[in-house]
C-alpha cells in the first residue's frame, strides 16, 4: 500500500530559529557526553588500532600464492586465473619443475608469476577458479609501493605473503 | 495537485540593454551590470555539491538561473562494451562500480537479469538472502544520500551520524561477502557463499540501533526551520513531469507517483513481505527527503521479516551443467575438473534471445538489457542507470531558482555519477 508522507507544519516555537538550534545542540552534546564517557566509539585510530582481528576468514585482501604443508609449490601454471581476471592483472610464464624433482615429468610450475597490484580489484575470482587451491586472497589490505614497478608482486613476494596452507589436493599424497 | 514553483519568466534582454544604454547616455557610469548580460557559470565537474563529476553549465541572470545544462560523461569507463568482452560471471565485479553506494543491490540486479535469460529462479533461501542484500544496500545508499543532502544544505552533524550507521552496514557487507565496498557477492545462479553465523547477531544489533539513530536524524532535520526553508517548495517536480522525464525511485515517488517495482513487478518474493511505499505530495526537495527517511523505515521492516523466517536449504539454482562444481569435487575428480575449466573459460551456456530485467534499486530502476546470441558472452549489454535518467530533469527544474538552491536540488536528487556515466 502506498501512503503519503506527512509534511509536518512547524509550530510557532519551531518557526523561531533559536529553540531549534538549542534542540539540535542538545542532541549533539548528548553524543559528546556518550563519547567522553566511552559509551560509543566511532573513530578507530588507524594505524595504531587495526580492524584485522575482526576480518572474516574469507576477507578478500591481496592475492597471494600458497605452498602446501611440505612447502611445495601448488601452482601448476594452468593460467585459468590469468584468463578469468577481469582487469588482466595476472601474468604467468609457465615453466617446468627442476629436473631432479621426482614430479618433473608430470607437473609444471610457473617460471614467473606476476600480479600487478595497481590493476587488481580484489574480486576473488582467481581464488574461486583455481583448481589447485594455489592462489588465496589473504588479509593484507595496505598494499603500497613507491613506483609502478613496486606495485607488481613477483612470485617470490607472492609466496612470502601467502605462506603455506593445508588443502584438499591429493596429488602429492602417495596413498591417494 | 498543487505545484508550488512559479514558472520562470525569461527577462527581456533587449529591453534591459536599451535601459542600460539610456542610463549610460545620460552620463552615468558603472552600469555594466545593467547591460543584461548573462553570466555562464561552470558548476563542477569537481564541485563538492555535484557528488562526483557532474558538470552543470549554468546561465545566470544576477543570481537567478535562467538555463541549466548538465554535462555528464566524465566518469565514462565503457562498462557496456567491457561486458561484451567477458563471460557473464566476470562482469559481476564491474556492477559493483555502477552505483558504488549500493554495490550489493547492483550485484543482485545483474545476476537476476542473466538468470532471467537462463530461465532460472533461485531457491527460497537464495531469494531471501538477496532481499537482505538489497535492503541493506538501500539503507546504506539512502543514509549517504541523506547525509550528503543535509551537509549540502548546511547541517554537518547529520552527515557524521549517518556515516556512523553506514560503517555498521559496511561491517555487515564484510561478513556477507568478504569485502566492505566492492562486494561482488552474487554469481549467475547464486551467491559466492551462504550467510555466515556471525552475521545474524550483528544484523539484529544493527537494526535495533538503527531506528533510534534515524529518529535522531529526523529530529535534527524534519522540523528544523533552516533545513525546511532551504528545501520546501524548492525544485518541485510535478507528477506529469516526473513521469514524462522517466524518473524512478524516491525522486518519482516524492512527486506523488505510486510506482515501486517491488510492488508493481515483484521479484525475489517481495510480494511475501508486508511493507508500504511512501509517496510525497508536493514533489519538492523536502518531499524527496521525507520519502527517503520513510523508505529506510520500511526497509528495516522488510529486513526483520526476512530474518524472522529465513528459509533453510540451498542458495544456488540446481543446474549442474551451468554451475561450477563444488571445490572439493574439482580437487578430487577428473570430470568435475574438466567441467570446471570449460565453464570458466567458455561461460554458461545461455540461450539466444533478449531480456530486460529491472530492479528497484536505491536510486531507482536499475535495468539490464541483455541481447544474447547464445554462449557465455553477451552480444550487447545495456545498463539503464537510474541516476542518468534522473539527471535529465535538471534543465526543467533548475531555471528560476537561485544558485544556492541548485545545491539543495542536486542533493535531493541523490544521484551517483559512477552509474550515470558507467
Amino acid at each position: 500500500m502506498a501512503y503519503t508522507v506527512r509534511r509536518p507544519n512547524l509550530t510557532f516555537w519551531e518557526k523561531l530559529y533559536l529553540p531549534n538550534i538549542v534542540a539540535g545542540l542538545a542532541i549533539t552534546f548528548n553524543h559528546l557526553k556518550k563519547m567522553l564517557k566511552g559509551e560509543t566509539k566511532v573513530v578507530m585510530q588507524y594505524p595504531e588500532e587495526k580492524w584485522d582481528a575482526q576480518l572474516p576468514e574469507y576477507y578478500r585482501g591481496a592475492p597471494t600464492l600458497v605452498t602446501d604443508e611440505h612447502g611445495r609449490e601448488r601452482c601448476v601454471s594452468c593460467q585459468l586465473c590469468e584468463f578469468i581476471c577481469p582487469p588482466r592483472a595476472i601474468k604467468i610464464t609457465p615453466g617446468s619443475l627442476p629436473t631432479d624433482s621426482k614430479f618433473a615429468k608430470v607437473e609444471k610450475a610457473p617460471q614467473a608469476f606476476d600480479i600487478d597490484m595497481s590493476r587488481c580489484i580484489y574480486c576473488g575470482l582467481c581464488e574461486e577458479v583455481c583448481p589447485e587451491q594455489a592462489i588465496y586472497l589473504r588479509k593484507d589490505y595496505a598494499v603500497t609501493g613507491e613506483s609502478r614497478a613496486d606495485m607488481v608482486h613477483h612470485k617470490a613476494k607472492l609466496y612470502e605473503l601467502g605462506g603455506s596452507m593445508p588443502g584438499l589436493v591429493h596429488k602429492w599424497n602417495p596413498d591417494k | 495537485m498543487a505545484v508550488t514553483s512559479q514558472p520562470f519568466e525569461q527577462p527581456d534582454t533587449l529591453t534591459k540593454t536599451q535601459a542600460a544604454l539610456q542610463h549610460l547616455a545620460a552620463g552615468n557610469s558603472g552600469a555594466s551590470d545593467l547591460l543584461g548580460e548573462k553570466l555562464v557559470l561552470n558548476m563542477g565537474p569537481s564541485h563538492p555539491a555535484t557528488h562526483g563529476v557532474l558538470r552543470l553549465v549554468l546561465e545566470l541572470d544576477g543570481e537567478v538561473i535562467t538555463k541549466a545544462t548538465p554535462d555528464v560523461g566524465y566518469l565514462h569507463r565503457g562498462d557496456e562494451k567491457i561486458a561484451e568482452n567477458m563471460t557473464y560471471n566476470q562482469f559481476v565485479p564491474y556492477t559493483d562500480r555502477l552505483d558504488y553506494l549500493a554495490p550489493l543491490a547492483n550485484n543482485v540486479a545483474y545476476a537476476m537479469a542473466v538468470e532471467k535469460l537462463m530461465g532460472w529462479e533461485l531457491p527460497p533461501r537464495g531469494q531471501a538472502i538477496r532481499v537482505i542484500c538489497c535492503e541493506l544496500a538501500r539503507i546504506s545508499s539512502h543514509l549517504l544520500g541523506l547525509g550528503a543532502f543535509a551537509m549540502d544544505t548546511g547541517a554537518m552533524t547529520v552527515f557524521l551520524y549517518t556515516f556512523t550507521e553506514r560503517e555498521k552496514i559496511y561491517n555487515l557487507c564484510e561478513v556477507i561477502s568478504g569485502a566492505r565496498f566492492t562486494t561482488s557477492y552474487t554469481r549467475i545462479g547464486g551467491m559466492t557463499r551462504d550467510l555466515q553465523e556471525p552475521f545474524f547477531p550483528m544484523v539484529h544489533k544493527f537494526l535495533d540501533e538503527f531506528i533510534p539513530s534515524l529518529d535522531e536524524v529526523d529530529n535534527l532535520l524534519s522540523r528544523n526551520r533552516i533545513f525546511v526553508d532551504r528545501t520546501k517548495d524548492v525544485g518541485a517536480i510535478s507528477k506529469e513531469d516526473a513521469i514524462s522525464y522517466g524518473l524512478t525511485g524516491p525522486n518519482l515517488r516524492g512527486s506523488g507517483v505510486d510506482h515501486d517495482l517491488r510492488k508493481k513487478h515483484p521479484y525475489l518474493g517481495y510480494e511475501k513481505y508486508d511493507f508500504d511505499v511512501p509517496i510525497g505530495s508536493a514533489g519538492d526537495c523536502y518531499d524527496r527527503y521525507l520519502c527517503r527517511v520513510e523508505e529506510m523505515r520500511q526497509s528495516v521492516k522488510i529486513l526483520r521479516q526476512v530474518l524472522d523466517k529465513l528459509p533453510k536449504g540451498p542458495i544456488t539454482v540446481s543446474d549442474p551443467k551451468n554451475l561450477p562444481p563444488a571445490k572439493t569435487e574439482v580437487m578430487t575428480k577428473m570430470e568435475e575438473l574438466i567441467h570446471h575449466f570449460i565453464l570458466h573459460t567458455e561461460g554458461i551456456k545461455a540461450p539466444p534471445g533478449e531480456v530486460y530485467f529491472a530492479a528497484e534499486n536505491p536510486k531507482g530502476e536499475l535495468g539490464f538489457y541483455i541481447n544474447s546470441k547464445g554462449g557465455g558472452v553477451p552480444h550487447r549489454l545495456k545498463i539503464r542507470a537510474p541516476s542518468f535518467v534522473n539527471l535529465s530533469i535538471l534543465p526543467k527544474i533548475v531555471p528560476g531558482h537561485l544558485m544556492s538552491d541548485v545545491v539543495a536540488i542536486l542533493g535531493s536528487l541523490d544521484f551517483v555519477m559512477g552509474e550515470s556515466d558507467r
